[in-house]
């Protein structure tokens, strides 16, 4: 190892552009939906429209009548083969489970449940087979909401005789992290500070941009699954595991597949269908959803009730942090769902010195689409809380937000710090973070005009959030997952294969959909092995080549699967000196390896990797210790979670008139680690921020009180675009807290943006309209929200946004709108 | 999604496109710019047997110059209305209604005739065209006949246009000289309107128009405010009291994005907003 490490980094650091967007943006490359297979046959689901009713009857007469439809079948036309998907995380050994069969026959639990599926020779006859299909049903009550289902007065599932599942606890005076909360609550409860909060946050839809699709082919040795998912590993495993086909006959492949966000992390109703019904009729078929069924049925995400007591002594130092978490898992307990809130656990206390902490999680079942991970899972609901929670603490105080933050956070000299919630956070630096922002913010000239409009009584106010985040990420230490109870372990798999033309060929476990690690890793590689990057090729995504592996989700494929890279590189590198060595009938000890070449101290003798791997492949002369072969694999294990973070420093304009919101200034600095690309970082930061900001003012599934999703399309479900937002400031510390558990001292970035953004987007809202007296208001703060809030105030007056409000693009560019076109960021448009 | 199964048809004349319209009676759909229709078609919300696409009639496209008024073809995209030197000149508010029509590709592809047979009540181009005393040329097989503004919209996705009809043009009285603007409020920048308001004046302030959209089943006019404008002065306060009055008569919906009372507080602060802007205050 100590051979490499000299070498000046050539590409790690590099702005490469990611060598995959070509054919991802153009579309010319493998997405499921268009891959098309001899004699294939496509499917049309029938959904229920009732979000809790019997089926009384399924009619399949009319449908097989229709033109080309080869076959129909309801729930009870299948048996055992159409196996359960699976709750891989049950969170408490009494957790109450529903059974959920991918097609129930007998009763449906939410609006867009599969009743039925018609099988044709294209989709266009399927589908109009699929409105043929005469279901009747009789109507039961729904547990719609939250608090409705807590009650037990209308059961979700009536056989479990409770809408409650699990409750999950941790205490850190029970778990010996800290003390007793309550004994902290009740001395600020007569002598300090206690603040009480219900904060809501709203259901998501994770809204990626390819549709759900799925090919089955059953024809060959193996049955062959192409999956648009995130997890082709845990998704092979859990067929093998509940459909009875034994692991080594089923191939599953995620071809390029057009983002996730955590909404592919799961184990499908449709892909146990479209696997069943490939088995049945033994032909090739596929399956690929609309835009309305996606929002209605795939899962959605949040959807919690938050109940927060934070006591502190009376200069604002926090002394202890109570969370009571209700969470809606929807109809059925989804591949991690339980486990979603219960991640949020560690992180409720953040980057502060807590002396006592309790979080309890009681999920909750509903007759409502299921819940499972998006973007964040667990760590946006926690740092939304205690975000919030600290800004009201300091307007308590009557101090700046970054001031009772100062008081109470982690100092750099503290690391590494053992938290009130049992994580040690191994490296940060959250002063030096919080000093660069300020600083790029402009935080006292933004605080200087807000006061200055405030006393004119303008009629736009002004707001500024903050969000000192950080986040656990990188999953994970199996150890600790077993800990949890969770299903799998956390460890990564990577392998090189040194081809014979000097060009390699590395093979991970993690699966992109939409990250760029087929660059971060050729740039890892190039690096460390010394050879070009245009010559290193990344495979993933196959279990045929990426036999083993547990894909993409929480920040983990660099920190994870870049170190079982690195390590299997390594593995490389030595392998290579033995053979070089014999080659040079040289000593190894006399070997340095340096640009991808052996040489021979003191002499001009050498070899490059690339001649090494043509003499292994010809193997007419090599040490007798030794195979002919310098491929390797490593399987990496992490030994602690990594923890990035930053200060997210936010304005926000309120129109006091109408309501409207509009963003300001946006700037971040977050602190992860070493830095592979910063051109891909920037792209992950970005599109980060703009989910997180979302949740904040935008998005929000709603059902109504029949349990029928009222935003059902992206009319009412509303995302923004880049004609929404605005440039964001994004900078990083010059000197970042290298992580400490990986080699490549690097920390996670996917979810960071999104995390961090929503409470301090909320937090400026409210900071806009506080001298109103306003504390809260709810995600998404809507204009019609934030109106109501500020009913009675008196605000007048108009000053029009200055011009450093960083649009897009300078008036008239990119998209030629003119001066009235659709980038017109008018005043009182609301945009 | 995937439309039920239809025919197609393409007539090249307004005669031919009648003719089929007769003959397939509601069996057939008229098909524009399709930015409306296919949506529908492909969420299944209709299943026409019949699509009879007016793309293929050059007579319905372009915009003209006719004496007092200007007059614009159903099939002129609202890209070029909002481009248009005669839209421009002599009816200023349609350019500025048009502009904050969806996006630019749906702008390049929608039709002027097209989004107001739509007769969506939260459609941008209703209440400009309202405003402006717009008159609606309607063929049928008896010939054509004019029908006023304030007759065409009947209600919620419903117009004067009868179902063998076809809305050939629109003839839109010069205001020739009067400011104009449209004020649109909505939370994502390609949203339809929560609410919107059309305002074109003469002076400052001699005569004013003010339409409202999204305020009812049908586009609306503020009559209240109008009168209220008239001789009124350019200023905050002079428009403000005016404005007070613009949601008198309304009875918007309530939905996700604002209950009714909130779009009739929207409606008197944009009012005065758009008022405001159009008489360059
Ligand atoms: C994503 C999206 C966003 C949009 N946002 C907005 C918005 O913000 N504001 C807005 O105003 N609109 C919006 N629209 C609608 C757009 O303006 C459409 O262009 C318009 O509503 C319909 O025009 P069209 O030419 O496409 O008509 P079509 O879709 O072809 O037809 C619409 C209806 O009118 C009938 N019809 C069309 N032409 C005639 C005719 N000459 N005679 C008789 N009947 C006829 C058709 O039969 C059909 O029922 C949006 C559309 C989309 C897809």
């Amino acid at each position: 190892m100590t051979a490499t490490q000299d070498r000046p980094a050539a590409e790690i650091g590099k702005d490469r552009r990611r060598k995959e967007d070509q054919r991802l943006i153009t579309g010319r490359t493998r997405w499921t939906d268009n891959i098309t297979l001899p004699g294939m046959l496509h499917l049309a689901m029938v959904r229920s429209p009732f979000a809790h009713a019997a089926i009384a009857s399924v009619d399949v007469e009319a449908a097989k009548a229709s033109p080309n439809v080869v076959a129909v079948l309801s729930g009870k036309d299948f048996g055992d083969e159409l196996g359960v998907c699976i709750n891989a995380w049950p969170i408490t050994p009494d957790q109450k489970t529903p059974t959920h069969s991918p097609m129930p026959a007998d009763r449906v639990a939410f609006a867009g449940e599969v009743v039925a599926v018609v099988v044709a020779r294209s989709a266009a006859e399927a589908r109009d087979a699929a409105e043929l299909v005469d279901v009747e049903y009789d109507e039961l009550p729904a547990a719609i909401g939250i608090k409705n289902a807590l009650k037990d007065e209308v059961l979700a599932h009536p056989d479990l005789g409770t809408n409650k599942s699990a409750l999950w606890v941790f205490d850190s005076a029970e778990a010996g992290t800290g003390s007793d909360v309550e004994a902290a609550i009740e001395e600020a409860r007569t002598n300090g500070i206690l603040i009480e909060r219900e904060y809501r946050q709203q259901r998501l839809i994770p809204a990626f941009m390819e549709p759900r699709s799925v090919v089955v082919d059953p024809t060959g040795e193996q049955i062959t699954m192409w999956s648009a998912t995130q997890i082709p590993h845990i998704l092979r495993f859990a067929l093998a595991a509940t459909t009875g086909v034994p692991e080594s006959k089923i191939r599953v492949i995620a071809p390029d597949v057009g983002g996730g966000f955590g909404g592919k992390l799961q184990t499908t109703p449709e892909e146990w269908i479209a696997w069943a019904v490939a088995r049945r009729l033994s032909r090739p078929v596929k399956y690929t959803e609309t835009r309305s069924e996606s929002l209605m049925a795939a899962h959605h995400g949040r959807d919690q009730v938050q109940t927060l007591t934070l006591a502190a002594d009376k200069d604002g130092k926090v002394t202890g942090f109570k969370v009571h978490l209700d969470a809606d898992l929807g109809a059925y307990i989804a591949v991690v769902g339980g486990g979603v809130p219960v991640l949020g656990a560690f992180m409720f206390n953040a980057i502060y010195k807590f002396p006592a902490y309790r979080f309890e999680c009681q999920t909750v079942l509903t007759n409502t689409t299921f819940t499972d991970a998006y973007r964040g899972a667990g760590r946006p609901e926690a740092t939304y809380a205690i975000e919030r929670i600290m800004d009201e603490l300091a307007a308590e105080v009557g101090v700046d937000p970054l001031e009772i933050r100062e008081r109470n956070w982690i100092t750099h000299e503290e690391f590494p710090f053992m938290t009130v919630a049992g994580l040690e956070y191994d490296t940060g630096n959250y002063e030096a973070a919080t000093r660069l922002a300020k600083e790029s913010f402009g935080y006292d000239a933004l605080r200087a005009e807000q006061k200055e409009r405030r006393d004119r009584g303008d009629r736009v106010q002004l707001g500024i959030g903050v969000s000192t985040f950080t986040e656990m990420c990188g999953l994970a230490p199996s150890r600790v997952l077993g800990s949890l109870d969770y299903g799998a372990g956390g460890w990564e798999h990577a392998s090189v294969r040194m081809l014979a033309t000097g060009k390699v060929e590395i093979v991970t476990g993690a699966s992109a959909h939409g990250q760029g690690h087929e660059t971060a890793f050729s740039q890892i590689v190039a690096d460390r092995l010394g050879v070009p990057f245009e010559d290193v090729e990344v495979l993933h995504g196959d279990t045929q080549i990426a036999h083993k592996g547990l894909d993409t989700y929480g920040s983990r494929s660099l920190v994870v699967g870049g170190e079982a890279l690195v390590r299997a590189v390594d593995k490389v590198i030595d392998k290579a000196k033995h053979l070089a060595a014999h080659l040079l009938e040289a000593s190894e000890d006399d070997l340095e390896y340096n640009d991808g070449r052996f040489t021979v101290a003191g002499t001009d003798q050498g070899i490059a990797i690339q001649e090494l791997s043509t003499a292994a492949f010809a193997a007419h002369s090599y040490p007798e210790d030794m195979e002919p072969s310098l491929d390797a694999e490593a399987t990496y294990d992490p030994v602690n979670f990594n923890y990035p973070h930053g200060t997210h420093l936010c304005a926000m304009e309120v129109d006091t008139e109408t309501g409207a919101v509009k963003m300001r200034k946006y700037t971040c600095c977050d602190d992860i680690g070493v830095i592979i690309n910063p051109l891909i970082v920037a792209g992950q930061v970005h599109g980060g921020l703009v989910q997180g900001i979302a949740q904040a003012l935008w998005e929000e599934a709603v059902h109504d009180e029949a349990g029928t999703l009222v935003s059902g399309s992206f009319v009412d479900y509303l995302l923004p675009t880049a004609a929404d937002t605005i440039s964001f400031d994004v900078v990083h510390t010059d000197d970042p807290s290298v992580c400490t558990t990986n080699t490549l001292g690097t920390k996670g970035v996917g979810e960071a943006g999104t995390i961090a953004s929503t409470p301090a987007v909320v937090n400026a809202v409210v900071d806009a309209v506080r001298h109103l007296g306003i504390d809260d208001i709810q995600m998404p703060c809507t204009p019609e929200r934030v109106w109501r809030a500020i009913q009675g105030s008196k605000a007048g007056g108009a000053t029009e946004t200055p011009p450093d409000a960083a649009p897009h693009f300078a008036d008239g560019e990119a998209n030629s709108a003119g001066a009235d076109g659709a980038l017109n960021q008018d005043e009182g448009a609301g945009q | 999604m995937i439309p039920v199964k239809f025919d197609y048809l393409a007539p090249t004349s307004v005669e031919e496109a009648v003719s089929a319209l007769g003959e397939h009676g509601d069996e057939a759909k008229i098909m524009a710019g399709g930015q409306s229709l296919l949506p529908v078609l492909r969420m299944r919300l209709n299943a026409p047997e019949v699509v009879i696409d007016l793309g293929g009639i050059s007579s319905l496209r372009g915009i003209r110059d006719d004496g007092d008024a200007i007059v614009i073809g159903a099939m002129t995209t609202h890209h070029d209305v909002r481009d248009h030197e005669l839209v421009h000149q002599h009816a200023l508010l349609l350019s500025k209604a048009a502009a904050e029509v969806a996006d630019a590709q749906i702008r390049h592809r929608g039709t002027f005739g097209g989004a107001l047979a739509h007769a969506d009540p939260a459609g941008d181009l209703g209440a400009p065209a309202l405003a402006l005393g717009a008159q609606f040329v309607i063929a049928g097989a008896a010939g054509t006949r004019t029908v006023e503004a304030a007759d065409f919209f009947v209600d919620l996705f419903e117009t004067a246009i009868g179902e063998d009809e076809i809305l050939t043009e629109v003839r839109v009285p010069k205001h020739t000289g009067w400011g104009a603007h449209y004020e649109k409020f909505v939370r994502v920048a390609h949203q339809w309107p929560i609410v919107a308001v059309a305002a074109t004046v003469r002076g400052s302030i001699d005569e004013a128009r003010v339409g409202l959209t999204n305020m009812g089943s049908t586009p609306l006019r503020a009559s209240a405010t109008e009168e209220a404008l008239a001789g009124a002065s350019a200023t905050e306060d002079g428009v403000r009291a005016a404005a007070e009055l613009a949601a008198e008569g309304t009875s918007p919906p309530s939905d996700l994005n604002g209950a009714a009372d909130y779009r009739q507080h929207l409606a008197r602060v944009l009012t005065g907003r758009a008022v405001l802007k159009a008489a360059g205050a």
